[in-house]
């Protein structure tokens, strides 16, 4: 009888620490890119560290076409319970029924406003609730090739720092052959790189305008400011002062690594693929102000949590935990490190001010913006066509600006009416 | 049973596997896709609401629906003819060629089995502005003017035309050649004893023989260039289909309207229109040009 008892209390304790034991597994993805994939290993690994009983597996996908592969898999039922996706996608994924908002016991609005970025609150908020944090984010920064300032006779440590200093260096660094074509860009010209977010948030507010309402259901870009002026500085660059045109060498990262082009305005996400090109010496600075107004794009990728997660309470709880390990200074700061990308955090950022490298996107993100789009590639289209109107049909940029702002309201009124 | 009632179920259970598979993976999607045409699904939510005839109404209100329609009529238009005409020269030519004529063909044959992907790559540099353009560098060369050609909106769609005649080109060639081997040598023999030239040979008997082989391309061939997307998605900025829409096919705008705008209503939509004109160009086609001829 005393040993049936021995037994039963022992098989009682095996049984429940196997209960304890079970560990949560959370399953997170994000796009492939081998730097963030060997950091969020990285990470996991101290998480897992940290919380014994919490298992993370990471699955990652490919860049080109990761939106899609995620939107297509969540109708096949198969998803993660955290999820990394680009800012711009959340309007998407919270009216799709996608996303949870976070938990505002743990991700409360002081939370937010004291540990990130400004533009960071107002790019994770919908219908007023937070739906995902980021680890680092991205910046816009006038990068220049330092080689070609000194063979156009322009110092090569003194990046222009004006808009107006900006056109005269691009005409003094632009370079044609005999029969007028362009063979070296002064500046590079691609609306549908980072040209046209240069155009939205930066030029837009140096030129004393708003793009859009606050509530981003009104483009004010054609009712605010300089209007259409903004798009005829941009355009007679390409026309007149001829520095640039899209298209040039087929894009401005490549006309830049292949030093065809003087200077480019491009994000910090560019540092590592200039960094590998051999015997490109380049710097990088804030980008031009224009009436002492300055500004910036930022965009940032960031950490949600899916539906999936709320399926078992203990899953919610470890995608929680998890999200708020992602975004801790200390993460922010390996990721620095390792992936290039800049913290998200304010007082992390300062540290870093004077760093002849990071300094200048950082010194951005204090006074940037990260533009609440609806449908970036629509969004971005819009941009793309107003400039080719003008550049290709020779339409004047008051026309082709309002025509811009017409078609971008469709944008906007199309989602805004599918979202009640 | 019968061995002949053997082999028939024998028969009929072989079929039904590539019967099933063709069910399941084409002839399914494909009623689904249009059943997706009556509904405002956006690809990322489960729900899918019935809208009936909504999406056919209001895409024809959309004006870059309109130009996609446009440019691949006009993707067809300017590239069957040119393909067939081009290729059928070139094996008439080829034809009489004794030594090398399996060189040649290879030659030709060549730019049909590269991939789609790299030859659009390397036809935007050729196509760029001088200095690093190469086909401007020639015009420059013979004294001629530079093209913008893909930074143009009305010489974008011919130059991808051209590309995409280039590519065809050796198929086609490969096709009429083996047709052209077809014909018996006594009906050129007995024409020429009976006095007729190149020329009434080539469009008497010839090409009247080749008949069926110039409708099969055709048909093949329209299918092809009403399908296209690969070389629109590469040479064009972003794959955005422009400058400003004019290259749009209606593939690319499936695309796009399916995976950038989540609209899958619509691009299901996109998709059935597309499927009618498909169906309504071969039939045609096949209707006007199946003339049966024997001698």
């Amino acid at each position: 009888m005393k040993r049936f008892f021995v037994m039963l209390v022992l098989l009682a304790v095996i049984l429940t620490s196997f209960a304890f034991a079970a560990k949560t597994k959370i399953t997170y993805w994000q796009y492939f890119y081998e730097t963030k994939k060997n950091t969020i290993d990285q990470l996991i690994k101290e998480f897992e560290r940290q919380y014994p009983d919490i298992e993370v597996e990471h699955v990652t996908f490919p860049y080109a076409n990761y939106n899609q592969k995620v939107a297509s898999s969540i109708p096949a039922g198969v998803g993660p319970d955290v999820i990394n996706l680009y800012y711009g996608w959340i309007p998407k994924y919270v009216t799709s029924g996608y996303l949870i908002p976070l938990p505002e016991d743990v991700f409360s609005k002081e939370y937010l406003q004291s540990q990130f970025f400004s533009f960071v609150s107002k790019g994770v908020e919908f219908n007023g609730k937070y739906y995902a944090l980021p680890i680092a984010v991205r910046s816009l920064a006038l990068f220049w090739n330092k080689k070609l300032f000194e063979k156009a006779g322009l110092d090569p440590e003194k990046p222009p720092t004006t808009l107006q200093e900006l056109v005269e260096y691009a005409k003094k660094l632009t370079v044609y052959d005999k029969k007028g074509n362009i063979v070296q860009e002064g500046l590079t010209m691609q609306p549908s790189g980072q040209g046209h977010h240069w155009i939205r948030e930066v030029l837009v507010r140096e030129f004393g305008g708003v793009p859009y309402t606050s509530d981003a259901r009104t483009v004010l870009y054609d009712k605010t400011g300089a209007g259409s002026d903004v798009l005829k500085f941009y355009t007679d660059l390409i026309t007149v002062d001829r520095v640039g045109y899209p298209g040039f060498m087929n894009d401005d990262v490549t006309a830049f690594k292949a030093q065809k082009a003087a200077m480019t305005i491009d994000g910090s996400f560019r540092i590592g693929t200039l960094n590998k090109i051999k015997g490109l010496d380049w710097g990088v600075a804030e980008l031009p102000s224009y009436l002492g107004v300055k500004s910036n794009f930022a965009s940032f990728w960031a950490n949600g949590i899916t539906t999936n997660a709320t399926k078992d309470p203990k899953k919610l709880e470890a995608a929680i935990k998890f999200i708020k390990f992602l975004s801790s200074p200390e993460s922010m700061k390996l990721w620095l490190k390792n992936v290039g990308e800049l913290p998200a955090n304010p007082e992390l950022a300062k540290q870093y001010f004077d760093d002849p490298v990071y300094g200048a996107f950082l010194r951005g993100l204090e006074y940037a913006h990260a533009t609440f789009f609806v449908d970036e590639s629509a969004q971005r289209q819009v941009m793309m066509d107003a400039v080719d109107k003008v550049v290709l049909k020779g339409i004047a940029p008051e026309i082709a600006w309002k025509e811009a702002a017409e078609e971008e309201q469709k944008v906007l009124d199309n989602f805004w009416s599918s979202v009640h | 049973m019968r061995l002949r009632q053997k082999k028939i179920i024998t028969a009929y259970t072989f079929l039904a596997i590539p019967l099933l598979f063709f069910i399941v993976v084409r002839f399914y999607p494909m009623v689904y896709s249009f059943w997706l045409s009556f509904t405002d699904w956006d690809l990322i939510s489960p729900k899918k609401n019935f809208i009936g005839l909504l999406n056919y109404i209001n895409i024809f209100k959309d004006e870059v629906f309109v130009k996609a329609i446009i440019n691949t009529l006009k993707y067809v238009a300017f590239g069957v003819p040119a393909v067939i005409i081009v290729s059928l020269y070139l094996a008439l030519v080829l034809n009489r060629i004794k030594k090398f004529q399996g060189f040649y063909r290879l030659l030709y044959v060549m730019p049909y089995i590269t991939p789609l992907v790299a030859v659009s790559w390397v036809w935007k540099w050729m196509y760029q502005q001088p200095p690093i353009g190469f086909i401007n560098n020639l015009l420059t060369i013979l004294g001629l003017d530079s093209q913008p050609f893909l930074m143009s909106t009305s010489q974008a769609l011919p130059s991808i035309v051209v590309t995409t005649v280039w590519v065809n080109l050796g198929y086609c060639v490969i096709i009429f050649l083996a047709g052209l081997q077809t014909i018996p040598q006594e009906y050129i023999e007995a024409a020429k004893i009976d006095g007729a030239n190149r020329r009434q040979i080539l469009w008497r008997i010839t090409i009247p023989l080749l008949n069926p082989i110039i409708v099969f391309l055709a048909v093949t061939q329209s299918i092809t260039f009403l399908r296209i997307f690969t070389q629109v998605y590469n040479m064009t900025d972003q794959g955005s289909g422009g400058p400003l829409n004019s290259t749009k096919p209606l593939v690319l705008y499936i695309y796009q309207k399916a995976f950038m705008s989540f609209d899958m209503g619509t691009a299901a939509t996109a998709t059935v229109i597309l499927f009618g004109i498909i169906m309504i160009i071969t039939l045609v086609q096949m209707i006007i040009l199946n003339k049966n001829i024997e001698y």
